[in-house]
């Protein structure tokens, strides 16, 4: 049966009067708290998390769908009326969609988001549906080194992301990695870094790791900068376009589901490059350039599509290699594996009906995203007047309440003040927080791969090398050598969007304050000065 | 910071050196860990519990010790921006303490006293801390979300959560 008679079975099970349910439920819960300022798409999902514990797998993860494009809708809501992002894919967002916004075209903007949303988001999933399958049939041939090699990858590449530090991004992998220790190691059955604490035994619940980074750490952080100003929300009224913002949109959310799929779809992406790059082939192709920079609505179409059509590329390496490649997809992952499913090549054929279940209410929340969003904008638009003491204190109170309510251990709660602390210390000095998370989850299951691949070879390290291995082993070299291969390549060939895209990131960190004005300089410096430093991250 | 407030960025530049210590403090004791393993009689071959440690050690190692020539050659990391925070000032370490305190409270008071009065106190805690002074305000919004969380753990979601002080009352 084609993936179509599959999608059909799958909305079977997703259009049950319950699963509905629950995908509305997720739907609206994601948006309310995906809107409140400071909550990312990933804290979302985090926060949420226990309220799924005692529902059927299928229920839950269909609820989780909902939340998945709720949080992000919620979060574009946010970076348009505030002008505050909470997460590095909406930077782009709130360029124009703030801008429009503060010209009395807030209205419009949230419009264009949310359609470019859900037609980004259609188109996406359709894609996914068409590709899952495809893909998971070539990764059953894939094996347990390939596996090991396409780990390495992903570690490298979310740690060499545009724009920033990349000795931060090593440490902060390295700190993931070291949680991801914490436990009784399966094969051999030995204690690694539990220090005699029977609680440490079974090792530190991801739960609690995610948590503690992502909201408990966020919530320490901000109360140590919290900005006393009264904040400045702009009023809107029903979300709604005309005549010619449609015209002027289309074309964007096609342009911009174009680019963020394969960018999602690959195992090394994130969201913020692609929306980064559908920010500037707009303004290119703009009839309208002198508009950007003053509230062009191409400019808030385009990243909104890309940020959708990202986000359901970054499926198909979720399901089907039980890769992550953004914070969002890895605490999805978390979710799935909650219920001891593994997800995986073989995912598509274990559990069909959860599989294209989910798939079936990602469209079924997309589409309920939209009818819920545009009436409901000025609802939105009230969350954020929220009392900045009442939603910190919310923050770590439901942060402590999901981490109970894991194995009902206060050892867990206190577990969840130092990794809270960890989270903040990552903060003050630039740490990412993605790579840290993306080591903890897939820290343990690298070993495992490793293990098993040298057990099948009897300890032979060519065990390791594969021809598809060789392969991911030298992309990884390139990545890790990409400062100095670029200096050997000719001026021409460096793609000009691409590197006008970095140079937008880099402004645009500057301008909300995500940057030193040091790290700016320093980076200018970089073309001028050769210093060549072959093999040794230079912490650029 | 370019609008950050005068001196600050030479404090967090000296503050950034104990970043790289405890990364390398931390990669000393992974490896001192995992040497000190005993060995086991079931693995084979290279790979065993106490390789990944070793190598995640080294890379630790290896990280602190290129993060402090970095911070040395004037390499600072990025404070992460956000929508309320105000990055012209000085961590606000009072605010800081009193939220540690609340959870902390909260922790050790979350068996005997129950969810929730352990999690009310938390709340009132956290958001005393944060500025807010409606006390009264405060401590409704405190417990109803606490009685209220719990109603909904324990009866719809049927997740447990300790009723401590007030059992046969909830």
């Amino acid at each position: 049966m084609g993936a179509i008679g599959e999608l059909i079975n799958g909305f079977g099970t997703a259009l049950s009067p319950e699963n509905l349910l629950y995908a509305f439920l997720g739907v609206l819960l994601g948006t309310a708290i995906g809107v409140l300022p400071g909550i990312g798409p990933a804290m979302t999902l985090a926060l949420l998390l226990p309220l799924t514990y005692a529902l059927p797998v299928t229920s839950a993860l269909i609820m989780f769908a909902g939340i998945y494009y709720g949080g992000m809708y919620g979060g574009s809501t946010t970076s348009i009326l505030l002008n505050t992002p909470g997460e590095s894919a909406s930077v782009v967002t709130a360029i124009e969609g703030n801008k429009m916004a503060k010209r009395g075209r807030a209205a419009q903007a949230l419009a264009t988001a949310a359609i470019g949303s859900f037609v980004a988001g259609t188109i996406a999933t359709l894609l996914l549906a068409l590709l899952g399958p495809v893909v998971a049939r070539v990764a059953l041939q894939v094996g347990q080194a390939d596996f090991f090699a396409l780990i390495l990858l992903a570690f490298i590449a979310v740690t060499s992301v545009l724009g920033s530090s990349r000795v931060r991004g090593l440490a902060a992998l390295g700190l993931g990695l070291t949680i991801g220790l914490v436990g009784i190691d399966a094969t051999s059955g030995q204690q690694r870094l539990t220090f005699g604490i029977p609680e440490l035994a079974d090792g530190i619940d991801i739960v609690i790791v995610a948590v503690g980074l992502f909201a408990v750490g966020e919530a320490l952080w901000t109360a140590a900068h919290l900005r006393r100003a009264p904040v400045q929300v702009i009023p809107v009224g029903t979300a709604r376009m005309n005549r010619e913002d449609w015209s002027r949109s289309w074309k964007p959310w096609l342009r911009g589901t174009a680019i963020g799929f394969p960018f999602g779809a690959v195992p090394a992406g994130g969201a913020e490059i692609p929306t980064f790059l559908s920010y500037v082939t707009e303004r290119k192709l703009s009839k309208h350039p002198e508009e950007f920079g003053h509230g062009a609505i191409e400019g808030v179409a385009g990243p909104e599509a890309t940020n959708n059509a990202s986000a359901a590329g970054g499926l198909v390496p979720l399901l089907t290699l039980g890769l992550p490649t953004t914070a969002t997809a890895a605490i999805l992952l978390v979710a799935i594996q909650t219920y001891g499913i593994e997800p995986g090549p073989r995912l598509f054929d274990t559990e069909p009906v959860l599989v294209w279940g989910l798939i079936a209410s990602l469209f079924i929340g997309n589409t309920m995203l939209l009818i819920l969003n545009l009436p409901l904008a000025p609802l939105w638009a009230k969350l954020l007047q929220i009392p900045r003491t009442y939603l910190y204190a919310g923050i770590l109170f439901f942060s402590a309440l999901g981490a109970y309510a894991v194995n009902a251990s206060p050892f867990d709660l206190f577990l969840l003040l130092a990794i809270g602390g960890l989270g903040f210390m990552m903060r003050r000095y630039g740490l990412p927080v993605l790579p840290a998370i993306i080591g903890v989850i897939l820290g343990p299951f690298a070993e495992e791969r490793l293990r098993t691949a040298l057990q099948i070879s009897n300890g032979d390290l060519g065990g390791l090398i594969t021809p598809f291995s060789t392969v991911i082993y030298v992309l990884i070299a390139l990545i890790l050598l990409w400062p100095l291969v670029r200096r050997f390549l000719p001026s021409k060939a460096r793609v000009p969007v691409l590197s006008e895209a970095a140079h937008e990131v880099e402004e645009a960190h500057s301008h909300h304050g995500l940057t030193n004005a040091v790290s700016v300089e320093r980076h200018v410096g970089d073309e001028v000065r050769e210093k060549p430093d072959p093999g040794v991250p230079d912490g650029r | 910071m370019s609008s950050a407030a005068p001196g600050s960025t030479r404090e967090q530049g000296r503050s950034e050196y104990g970043v790289a210590l405890f990364l390398g403090a931390l990669g000393v004791l992974l490896i001192a860990q995992a040497l000190l393993l005993p060995a086991s009689l079931i693995v084979r071959g290279p790979v065993g519990p106490k390789a990944v440690p070793l190598v995640v050690g080294g890379l630790l190692v290896v990280v602190a010790a290129v993060l402090a020539v970095d911070i040395a050659r004037g390499g600072r990391g990025e404070p992460e921006g956000g929508e309320d925070i105000d990055l012209t000032g000085r961590s606000d370490w009072a605010t800081m303490a009193l939220l540690v305190a609340a959870f902390a409270a909260n922790a050790m008071l979350i068996e005997s006293l129950g969810w929730p009065i352990s999690g009310a106190i938390l709340f009132w805690g956290a958001a005393f801390a944060l500025g807010s002074r409606h006390y009264v305000r405060d401590v409704a919004i405190a417990l109803v979300l606490s009685v209220g969380t719990w109603y909904l753990f324990v009866l719809a979601l049927g997740v447990s959560l300790p009723v401590g002080v007030l059992r046969g009352i909830l």
